[in-house]
């Protein structure tokens, strides 16, 4: 954890009482309801289908053992008794009060946590890999970058009204688990032949409506300039980025538009006057904020085996433990995709069970991942059959990370005022037909993402396999994508003519069967086969036999 | 009745006399180079904020403070409300022109909504990094 100073808690204090205030003028009818829409979104106060939901800030999905036990306070006392991690490794609350929001603010800044720019047109959440600090494959540390990035975005003045709302991933890995080329700004830290850290920097990437994939602008920007190249890109985007048409306002428009060599230009001629501005880095600062991150006290173990077990176990250790960078210590998921459970719903005493695993096994910390499970991230590799045996008892050790049921998804219609369809249900419905252990480890590897609209929070985009709800008069309809991946990113393509709730399971079914009769080995996954052979032998499969048995239902042109 | 803050006070005015310099008024299209080579001349710099969440006269106010050295009066116009003003000051604006409706002594209290910022701006220009550095 990034522990603040006297400092950065008093900026978080300042801002309880700034919205204390706003919400008092607006309950006084000092405030529009537009204006104060404005400024509740930037604290993460969406006015919902049935009631506000706030979305609480886990900057970077860090979190320590006594904020989640204050999470599961407040969820008691503020809501019902349950939260729900949403894919940009944020919590989000279905059920507050709006008179008790700032009271619930307070309650979070006691811990050291807030709803700052968690919506709203600003630079939101820094979201990064899940396994930072403890991969094997690490260039650099990316909380400690993600903190750098976290102060700078802050309240900063002159981007705080930006034409649309813009997220920034930061990876510090060999491997991106941070999906960098699907965000408005992606940040892959790479070192250069002098051992030298800086950053590859990707804009406009991103998911929604008109998905894209980054372009590079720069294959290495040394670390010292990455505040002044990033006030750089976001001042071009604050002055030229589109505010005529909402759904044109992200940068990756603007990108798209002027062409990303013209773009490139720009920025290049913008940074020009920023370059080594105040605003450089310094190394005293990197040093600082490294110290003000706790570390594990990690034991000196050496390498050891994993103790053998049942077969469960096994099949746990398999899809649930990840390789450690420090010997004798492993990394473990706890799952929150339980068929039946909506994926990345926790129940407040979930959340205290949870913290006292990560007290006991994993140095009181643990991670949010945007595939909406947690991460204990130090845990002893002796230790795994205890943990194991009581994430059990917890419903949180389905071993299933990385395969079919492991499902992305959004609150959709369930929730959101601006869903077109229902996404939970689909997911659950998903997870039923496919609930046997074994068939799923057969299938292998699998991301499948789910979104109830096309502002794409569940990422359908770049699941293997992407199912998007869509509206047609009223009606749900869901619309299925096959071969997207988060990292080396790439965007799915449509099969065809979306389908009715009910028929999606056997879709899925029929996707997958295509794959097992074309795949050339088990090494060999569903997103590889549907990349190698393309969509017409899954298009066959799945509208052959649905063009006699249900002429009109199935056919419906899908509108996204 | 629109009020009109300067130096942190609520203040009154009349219309500059000519010898006092022209009033540029700059939209958030403008390029603030275009009015470069007059801003020494200037008795005012106007920006507008045509909408509550329009954000381009936040880049404007900083770019013609660090790069084209203006230092008289910077006044913000439009739809300017009381959760704006403390940005507002950071970028460099040193006048406002609040919208209908805002109340003028609220909107006082908000130069001080934050009792310090993380980035470089106008107001600070040495970012808190190399202020907890010293």
């Amino acid at each position: 954890m990034y522990l603040y100073d006297e400092i950065d808690s008093r900026i978080v204090d300042d801002r309880v009482k700034q919205f204390r205030d706003q919400t008092r003028r607006f309950l006084a009818g000092k405030l529009s309801e537009d204006d104060f829409r404005a400024l509740r979104l930037r604290n993460g106060l969406y006015i919902q289908r049935y009631a506000p939901m706030l979305r609480i800030a886990i900057p970077y999905g860090l979190l320590s053992t006594r904020q989640l036990r204050k999470l599961a306070d407040i969820s008691r006392k503020y809501d019902r008794a349950y939260g729900h991690f949403s894919t940009r490794q944020n919590l989000q609350l279905n059920w507050p009060r709006l008179e008790q929001v700032p009271d619930i603010l307070a309650e979070l800044a006691s811990v050291q946590m807030h709803a700052i720019q968690t919506s709203g047109n600003c630079i939101r959440n820094i979201t990064t890999d899940h396994f930072a600090g403890v991969a094997q494959d690490e260039v650099v540390d990316s909380f400690v970058w993600c903190e750098i990035i976290r102060q700078w975005s802050t309240f900063n003045p002159e981007f705080s009204y930006l034409p649309r709302k813009f997220k920034i991933a930061v990876n510090g890995s060999v491997s991106d688990r941070a999906a960098v080329a699907v965000h408005d700004i992606g940040l892959h830290a790479v070192k250069n032949h002098l051992n030298e850290v800086g950053f590859k920097v990707l804009v406009g990437g991103g998911l929604g409506r008109t998905p894209m994939i980054g372009h590079v602008m720069r294959e290495f920007l040394p670390w010292q300039h990455l505040l002044t190249y990033l006030d750089a890109i976001l001042r071009v985007y604050n002055r030229y980025g589109r505010r005529d048409n909402l759904n044109k306002a992200r940068i990756k428009i603007l990108v798209k538009e002027r062409g990303p060599d013209k773009f490139r230009e720009e920025i290049e001629a913008e940074w020009a006057h920023l370059k080594d501005g105040p605003a450089t880095l310094i190394p005293e600062e990197i040093e600082r904020v490294q110290a003000r991150f706790t570390r594990p006290a990690y034991e000196n173990l050496g390498p050891e085996p994993i103790p053998e077990n049942s077969p469960a176990f096994a099949a746990w250790v398999k899809r649930n433990v990840h390789a450690h960078k420090v010997p004798g210590y492993a990394a473990v998921t706890l799952s929150l995709k339980k068929t039946g459970v909506p994926p990345g719903d926790v129940t407040a005493d979930q959340m205290d069970a949870i913290a006292g695993l990560a007290d006991r096994y994993s140095f009181g910390e643990l991670r949010v991942s945007h595939e909406q499970n947690l991460i204990l991230a130090d845990v002893r590799a002796r230790d795994l059959p205890a943990l194991w045996r009581e994430a059990r008892a917890l419903g949180l050790a389905t071993p299933n990370v990385g395969l079919l049921t492991n499902i992305i998804c959004c609150p959709g219609g369930d929730f959101c005022a601006l869903a077109n369809a229902k996404s939970i249900p689909v997911a659950q419905a998903i997870q039923e037909r496919f609930d046997d252990l074994d068939y799923l480890h057969e299938i292998g590897e699998l991301d499948l993402n789910i979104s109830g609209c096309m502002n794409a929070c569940g990422h359908h985009h770049v699941g293997h396999i992407g199912i998007l709800g869509v509206d047609k008069n009223g009606e749900e309809w869901y619309q299925v994508e096959i071969g997207g991946n988060q990292a080396p990113g790439a965007l799915g393509k449509v099969i065809g003519p979306s389908f009715a709730r009910a028929d999606v399971p056997d879709v899925i079914e029929r996707l997958i069967d295509t794959y097992l009769v074309h795949r050339d080995s088990e090494a060999e996954r569903f997103v590889d086969v549907a990349q190698r052979i393309g969509i017409e032998p899954f298009k066959e499969r799945v509208y052959g036999n649905a063009h006699q048995r249900a002429p009109d239902r199935n056919r419906e042109p899908a509108l996204a | 009745m629109a009020t009109l803050i300067k130096g942190r006070r609520i203040a009154t005015e009349s219309p500059p006399s000519p010898e006092q310099g022209e009033v540029l008024r700059l939209e958030p299209t403008d390029d603030p180079a275009s009015v470069a080579d007059r801003l020494g001349r200037a008795a005012r710099v106007e920006v507008n904020f045509p909408k509550f969440g329009d954000g381009r006269g936040f880049s404007i106010a900083r770019l013609l403070r660090e790069r084209y050295g203006y230092k008289g009066e910077l006044r913000a116009v439009g739809q300017v409300g009381r959760d704006h003003l403390f940005y507002l000051e950071s970028c460099g604006f040193d006048a406002f022109l609040l919208r209908d409706g805002e109340d003028p002594e609220e909107a006082l209290a908000a130069f001080n909504d934050f009792s310090e910022s993380y980035q470089a701006s106008v107001k600070q220009p040495i970012p808190l990094f190399r202020r907890r550095a010293k």
